[in-house]
């Protein structure tokens, strides 16, 4: 173990993992902020206007990038959640918890935006399709796991009980994603996939990819932050969170 | 074994026991998870016949009329055709030669009277003069075969 170049167990324990999580989250904020900025920027100037939508298909930009987050985030945490129960690190369960909220904004903001953008273009709001109640049970999973780690006190149970769902969820990520292949639903196909060239004019595509870069800059940045504040909370007994800096006062 | 792999195969196994469970029912509620049915499949007697279902496909180009509030349009899969009648505003993205889906009942004479109609749009998005270029491009391909 010792020779290995980078210990990375030592960043298993919150007392080492708070100070890197410090130094870490202002540049992915930063990033993230140039990337949105000039993500927007390409939505609404330089992309040009589709032959079909009309300035309409301008909800991609978000829509399209926060549904990635949402199924990539729920991913992330099913991976600490299995991390969590296989070698027992308390840092997992923490990852997971503070994963959760931003996950649960993007799945929210997926369907929003698409309701938005469905009833001027389908002519619904709403329609009960696989792709879109996939989406929405993957909403439900987020609430689910938030509700169940908070219901329970002892923060070391909760975990466990929460990477359960975490788990068990997992099975409706692929079933979003290939949904549109396995069904005749009303949501389109996928513009832009790893078998195929992207349907899409180009300037569209980088305004929609980088969109996604700032949304992963934001997640990182916001996941590392709360991850902070649920070590200090979880661990404000210990002596290392006591003689902290920030609480000398 | 150590007990962290025993907890690794167990959660690797629970997954693919989940996987296979969803994949099944997932298989046996195949039916009630199409959102619509194609032409072809009603003309094979897929689509249920006592209750509302929703069809789907391309406007026939050259089919649509209007005739007060009514709208009659054709929906094809290219294979098969059906003649639809719809009472009501029709979405933004309705029109000739894309796709839709339409709700409703399947009349004996084989007519179909929607009750609603969705405009399904398809992944391409690029800006109008691409499509007019791809048009051209179309219209050269025909008049060199004919």
């Amino acid at each position: 173990m010792s020779q290995r170049l980078v210990n990375w167990f030592k960043f298993a324990s919150p007392a080492s993992f708070y100070p890197l999580a410090g130094k870490m989250w202002p540049w992915f904020a930063a990033l993230g902020t140039v990337l949105a900025a000039v993500g927007l920027w390409i939505s609404f100037f330089v992309a040009p206007t589709d032959f079909q939508q009309g300035e309409g298909y301008r909800i991609i930009f978000i829509h399209v990038p926060a549904s990635w987050m949402s199924m990539f985030i729920y991913c992330v945490m099913a991976f600490w959640a299995a991390i969590g129960i296989t070698f027992n690190t308390r840092l997992s369960g923490m990852m997971s918890s503070a994963l959760a909220p931003t996950g649960a904004l993007f799945a929210f903001l997926s369907l929003w935006t698409g309701a938005l953008w469905g009833k001027p273009m389908w002519g619904a709001w709403w329609v009960w399709d696989a792709r879109l109640t996939s989406e929405l049970i993957l909403f439900f999973l987020y609430i689910g796991y938030i509700a169940l780690t908070a219901a329970i006190d002892d923060p070391r149970r909760a975990d466990k009980a929460g990477a359960i769902v975490a788990l068990v969820g997992v099975v409706n990520v692929p079933i979003i994603y290939f949904s549109v292949k396995w069904w005749n639903t009303l949501h389109q196909g996928a513009s832009v996939s790893m078998t195929k060239a992207p349907t899409m004019a180009a300037t569209m595509l980088w305004g929609m990819l980088i969109m996604a870069l700032a949304f992963w800059m934001y997640s990182i940045a916001i996941a590392l932050y709360r991850v902070r504040a649920i070590i200090l909370e979880r661990e404000r007994h210990t002596t290392w969170v006591a003689e902290l800096p920030e609480m000398q006062r | 074994m150590k007990p962290r792999q025993k907890r690794l195969a167990i959660i690797l196994g629970g997954l693919a026991a989940l996987g296979i469970a969803a994949a099944l029912i997932l298989n046996a509620f195949q039916s009630n998870l199409v959102f619509f049915f194609t032409p072809t499949q009603v003309a094979n007697g897929e689509a249920p016949k006592e209750r509302a279902f929703r069809i789907g496909g391309l406007v026939k180009e050259g089919s649509l009329q209007r005739s007060d509030i009514v709208a009659r349009f054709i929906v094809t899969d290219t294979a098969k055709e059906i003649p639809v009648a719809y009472e009501g505003i029709l979405p933004d993205l309705f029109s000739e030669g894309k796709g839709v889906v339409a709700q409703g009942v399947l009349g004996a004479d084989g007519k179909f009277t929607a009750t609603e109609v969705l405009a399904k749009h398809d992944e391409n998005y690029m800006p109008p003069e691409a499509q007019a270029a791809v048009d051209k491009a179309h219209e050269a391909t025909r008049t060199l075969k004919q």
